[in-house]
């Protein structure tokens, strides 16, 4: 008996090849999607991590010579002996390339990134001398040496242990020590032990990393609802194949198949279509991710010939995310339909005369719930909080929209029914509620993609238009220029001046406490560059002149915040000097407040304080670059052509811009998926409905066309339906779940152009769900109709 | 002290050690000194450090009682290993040196880690006058008996004196350790009768402490056996006077072997060989994501020593490169008093 029941249901995907292909296909998209956005997710993470790491490297304070000279072996020794905890580090210039040695057993693990080959050598490189350099670097060393080739390390830069760099360089001092961030109670002052030596303080002004973390955040939120979308849609998939069987079914068991047998098989044989489905969706959004990303690997591959880590791998996470994704959604639907087939006697029909009442009943309920939840996102929306509530917020606006989607539909359909005389528009009306509780799965699906797109849409525009400011505020040099010692920083600015060329100092920083909490003290020169890049949350007048003149102060956006200190307070400077705040300027990626002040002021605050690093600004990068190595003797190793750099964010930005977008068009496909699947689903119901309409005199193209018309019409409500709720998305992205996670705001923009191409797409996908329901429907054969008189008969 | 640095420095996380830990299972490094059965000790050269064997420590334990009236533990350990026998000024030292430093409390266990390269004097030991160092971490004083001792984290500090009430006491034979049946085996002595005192220092609070400390002093070349996977050792001081030394290393296949020394004040030692000393968990806790035994049964049969050895703290968890359990622990049963655990290898 089983081996008949197995074969009677296969042979039914025998018999129905395009009905397998939409249940498989409906599957693989839903899991497809998800899938992708984690690709992209992981992808985007590893690049960004390369990009941000290779932008900042001063992550850790350290100890440096009042005077310019190198910092002796037993000043070292003597501060580790006084319980200051520092690790040496050794730099110099030999035929060009910069020589970076440091102690790997004592420094932080995070200080240089090591090259893969240096762990596995770790005990040669003490036991002895070797380097490890880029391929293209290896020309310049001396032949006798021992090159241990990486491609990891940038161009220009070779890394050694201290030992062999020092013997290389033929010194045995230290150019700085790095401080370790945690230090023993009880340490003696700096300047009891090491009074020549200063801390430099590490300079987040180009961590990206806080900006690109708050990207991800975004985009593991959309990752989420693609994950609702995806469940909506395997559930109205498996409901279609059961609606479709369920004469089949009734056949089986009169014909004396036990029904355990049955379930156990159709069980068996979902989970089956399960695992093969969603296998299948998860390789289409690995290869969808793939096939845009490789622009994002070439570029750094191009810049520093480094490969990108974990470049879009098959992760353990997404097969595995995946796959519960597809078995939540088709067990959900699985255990309701295997519930109603064991409920259902034998010989009954699947009546719909009471879906009225039932469905009725269903709205009310939907009603209330959708008002409870609504009501709790706005509710949340007056607490201030934490992240998990920004989430919870976005979690109940979307559900409470999507439950109240077919109770404004079904009012707006009755609203519009009774407004109108005429007989078909009031038929119309009332057969598209009475079609509601088939299609509001898939309506409920539609209204959360395009909502998602729309929030994702903002949410990614206004952050790319954020981040493109940034890196025009803190990256606008387009070459950045590092010295070792102050005379050198005056042949540098000399050299600037004798070229007509403008030199920022951007190391002239410090902290200090101010009530309680660390505050950064940055002078600036305030010219060409600070005027034109620097944009304001709020000015007063002329606020770059106050600066430059001394008499007023610039502070950013979390200085502002932390202190409530605004535009025209007064801000205390550390030398008790008090200065008014002539503006106030956006910092995305600092995590501390900064207060800016001039150059002048800076200096008479910390005198010994002088700027090692300079941004210079200039049309030709690589020329100067190649000046100043000629002219001045600075090694290559010393310059960053921070344009490339820019270019580089650019560029990794714009590949996860054209994957979000494809994304967008995936979700709505799969929504519109979901249409066409429960538009199926009804088709064979319908009959009954449409047989009356038919024999009272409507053609079966007019009766098609409706049914067309009625598919657009509701993703054009769904639509505007949609726009609010994703706008509030985007809302919340932005002004609360980023705020909670990194302490800032984003600014959010509109792009009403973008809504209107989502509107379109979601149009379309329903159009193209509708096309071939509405082509059977126009092609029904005329006795398929009038058969249901003689049935009723 | 006992066999845990031979596994310690196994399980070191860094690719010196990780990479070469299958050579150095179960058998000799080419260049290194091993030791002998039948040791001749030079003192006080011999306090100092022997550059080539591959593996030395200088492990100092003490039971305290705070003018609180708490009882306290205290660890300070200084390790050396070597990339190759000998040793060289400057950077290219094969001498690496490592500290540990701890102190636990009822409900808090504080822990610090400090590691350096030898040959520029950032970490060493000299015999006469004795001082063992790395960083501002010292024990030092002007000869074996009468020692400084002083550490220091982000978040506790110590600063003790100690001086011993008794003579060195020589493990195995006459301070030839056997480790495994195979004969790994190691130079193990011990100064287990200091009197310390000082004061201790837990973030903000300072606390006037006394007690008894217990110093080991080991070296050797040679590793574990490759089936052996962990270790138990316990240093015991019984109310009686007497005080036991005893580890049971845990092999592969589920049995152990052990070796113990019980003596005195007075300087009688008796070795006890592999079987004889017995330690059996009683309870475990979870402690950083494992289960470690917190409670034992140790017995001596000949000697009628059946004791239930508790610790003070469950969560005396040293998470430093090489993640180990190490505590003080409180005696009851047929003898009561006080000592140390350490437990290693637990996964």
């Amino acid at each position: 008996m089983t081996q008949h029941v197995l074969r009677a249901l296969l042979s039914y995907w025998y018999r129905n090849p395009l009905q397998l292909f939409a249940f498989l296909a409906g599957l693989a998209l839903a899991t497809a999607l998800w899938s992708g956005v984690q690709a992209i997710n992981a992808e985007a993470r590893a690049s960004y991590g390369s990009a941000a790491s290779t932008l900042d490297k001063g992550q850790y304070d350290i100890l440096v010579s009042r005077f310019d000279t190198p910092i002796p072996q037993e000043t070292y020794i003597r501060l580790r002996r006084s319980g200051w905890l520092v690790s040496p580090v050794v730099e110099g210039n030999l035929n060009g390339i910069r020589l970076i040695g440091f102690d790997s057993l004592s420094s932080p693990h995070d200080f240089v990134s090591p090259p893969a080959t240096w762990e596995a050598t770790l005990d040669r490189i003490i036991s002895g001398p070797k380097l490890f350099a880029n391929p293209d670097s290896k020309d310049q060393l001396p032949t006798m040496m021992d090159i241990i080739e990486d491609a990891s390390i940038e161009p220009g830069l070779a890394l050694g242990d201290i030992g062999t760099v020092q013997t290389i360089l033929g010194v045995e001092t230290n150019t700085y020590l790095i401080l370790y961030p945690d230090q023993p109670l009880n340490q003696p002052a700096l300047e009891v032990v090491a009074p020549e030596l200063r801390i430099q303080f590490s300079q987040p002004t180009t961590d990206i990393s806080q900006l690109t973390n708050s990207f991800h955040l975004n985009l593991t939120a959309f990752g989420f609802l693609s994950f609702a979308v995806g469940l909506f849609i395997v559930h109205s998939t498996v409901g279609l194949v059961f609606e479709q069987r369920r004469a089949m079914v009734r056949s089986l068991r009169t014909m004396g198949a036990p029904l355990r047998t049955i379930i156990s098989l159709i069980t068996l044989e979902m989970l089956g279509f399960v695992l093969a489905g969603a296998t299948l969706g998860i390789l289409v959004g690995w290869l969808i991710a793939a096939a845009l990303m490789p622009g994002v690997a070439a570029t750094l591959q191009g810049l520093y010939g480094a490969s990108v880590a974990g470049s879009l791998q098959l992760r353990f996470e997404w097969w595995a995310s995946g796959l519960t994704l597809a078995f939540l959604g088709v067990g959900s639907s699985l255990s309701v339909y295997l519930w109603q087939t064991s409920r259902t006697p034998i010989l009954a029909h699947a009546f719909v005369s009471a879906w009225i009442e039932t469905h009725n009943r269903l709205l009310r309920y939907s009603a209330i719930g959708s008002i409870i939840l609504l009501l709790a996102a706005v509710s949340l929306l007056v607490i201030p909080g934490s992240l998990a509530q920004g989430f919870l917020m976005l979690g109940c606006l979307l559900t409470g929209g999507a439950i109240g989607l077919p109770v404004v539909l079904s009012r707006c359909l009755s609203a519009f029914g009774h407004a109108t005389n005429h007989p078909i528009f009031h038929w119309f009306c009332a057969d598209t509620r009475q079609q509601l509780s088939g299609l509001s799965l898939a309506l409920m699906a539609l209204l959360l993609a395009v909502s998602a797109n729309i929030g994702i849409s903002t949410m990614v525009a206004s952050f790319r238009l954020t981040f493109i400011g940034y890196l025009d505020q803190a990256l606008a040099p387009e070459l950045y220029v590092g010295v070792e010692t102050t005379a050198e920083a005056d042949a540098l600015e000399a050299f600037a001046r004798s070229k007509n060329l403008e030199i920022l100092p951007v190391d002239m920083m410090t902290t200090w406490q101010s009530q309680g909490q660390k505050v950064q003290l940055l002078g600036i020169r305030v010219g060409n560059t600070y005027r034109e890049t620097r944009r304001f949350i709020e000015s007063g007048d002329s606020p770059w002149d106050r600066v430059a003149g001394g008499e007023a102060i610039i502070v950013n956006e979390q200085y502002a915040r932390n202190f409530n200190t605004w535009l025209g307070d007064t801000v205390d400077l550390p030398d008790g000097r008090t200065l008014p705040i002539a503006a106030i300027v956006s910092d995305y990626g600092n995590v501390l407040g900064q207060v800016l002040v001039s150059e002048a002021v800076f200096q008479s605050i910390h005198p010994e304080i002088r700027a090692l690093q300079f941004g210079l600004r200039t049309e030709d990068p690589d020329a100067l670059g190649k000046e100043l190595v000629s002219s001045l003797g600075l090694p290559k190793g010393a310059m960053i052509d921070q344009a490339s750099m820019k270019q580089m964010a650019l560029d990794l930005f714009g590949s996860t811009f054209l994957i979000t977008g494809a994304l967008n068009a995936l979700t709505l496909t799969v929504a519109g998926f979901g249409i066409f699947m429960s538009l199926l689903a009804l088709a064979d119901r319908r009959i009954p409905q449409l047989a009356p309409v038919w024999a009272i005199g409507l053609s079966r193209s007019q009766l098609g066309w409706t049914e067309f018309a009625r598919a657009v019409v509701l993703a054009m409500f769904v639509f505007v339906f949609a726009i609010p709720f994703g706008l509030a998305v985007a809302w919340i992205l932005l002004k609360r779940i980023n705020v909670a996670a990194f302490g800032w705001e984003l600014p959010m923009y509109l792009f009403p152009m973008d809504y209107l191409a989502i509107g379109g797409l979601a149009v379309l996908s329903a159009v193209l769900a509708a096309t071939w329901p509405t082509l059977r429907l126009m092609r029904l054969p005329p006795a398929r109709l009038l058969k249901e008189f003689s049935s009723e008969r | 002290m006992n066999v845990k640095v031979f596994l310690l420095l196994l399980l070191l996380p860094t690719p010196v050690f990780a990479q070469g830990s299958a050579e150095l299972v179960g058998r000799e490094i080419e260049g290194f000194a091993t030791p002998s059965p039948d040791p001749v000790f030079n003192f006080p050269a011999d306090h100092g450090a022997h550059p080539d064997y591959r593996l030395e420590w200088w492990y100092l334990a003490a039971n305290l009682r705070g003018s609180d009236g708490q009882n306290y533990g205290l660890q300070w350990t200084l390790f050396r290993t070597a990339l190759r026998p000998g040793e060289a000024e400057g950077w290219i030292s094969p001498q690496i040196w490592f500290a540990h430093a701890a102190v636990t409390t009822a409900d808090a266990h504080y822990v610090s880690e400090r590691v350096a390269r030898g040959g520029i004097g950032q970490a060493g030991v000299i015999a006469t006058p004795f001082e063992a160092w790395i960083d501002e971490w010292s024990l030092s004083g002007p000869e074996f008996d009468r020692l400084s001792l002083n550490a220091t984290g982000s978040e506790f500090g110590y600063q003790m004196s100690l001086k011993a009430t008794g003579p060195l006491i020589f493990h195995g034979n006459k301070g030839y350790s056997v480790k495994s049946p195979e004969g790994q085996a190691s130079y193990y002595y011990s100064q287990p009768f200091y009197d310390i005192a000082g004061t201790l220092q837990l973030r903000d609070e300072t606390i006037e402490v006394t007690g008894n400390a217990w110093l080991d002093r080991e070296w050797s070349s040679q590793l574990l056996s490759d089936n052996q996977e962990g270790w138990d050792w316990f240093g015991l001081s019984l109310d009686d006077g007497q005080k036991i030394m005893g580890f049971r290393v845990r092999q592969t296949d589920g049995d152990h072997y052990t070796a113990a020394t019980i003596f005195n004040e007075t300087g009688t030692a008796k070795p006890l060989t592999n079987g004889v000393f017995h330690a059996e968990p009683l309870e475990t806790a979870s402690v950083a994501g494992r289960d470690i035994p917190v409670v034992w049964r140790v017995t001596l049969p000949e000697q009628n020593i059946n004791v239930t050895v508790r610790a003070l703290n469950h969560q005396s968890w040293m998470g430093v490169s090489i993640p180990y359990w190490e505590g003080p622990v409180a005696v009851s049963g047929s003898h009561s008093g006080r000592g140390y655990l350490e437990m290693m290898g637990y996964q």
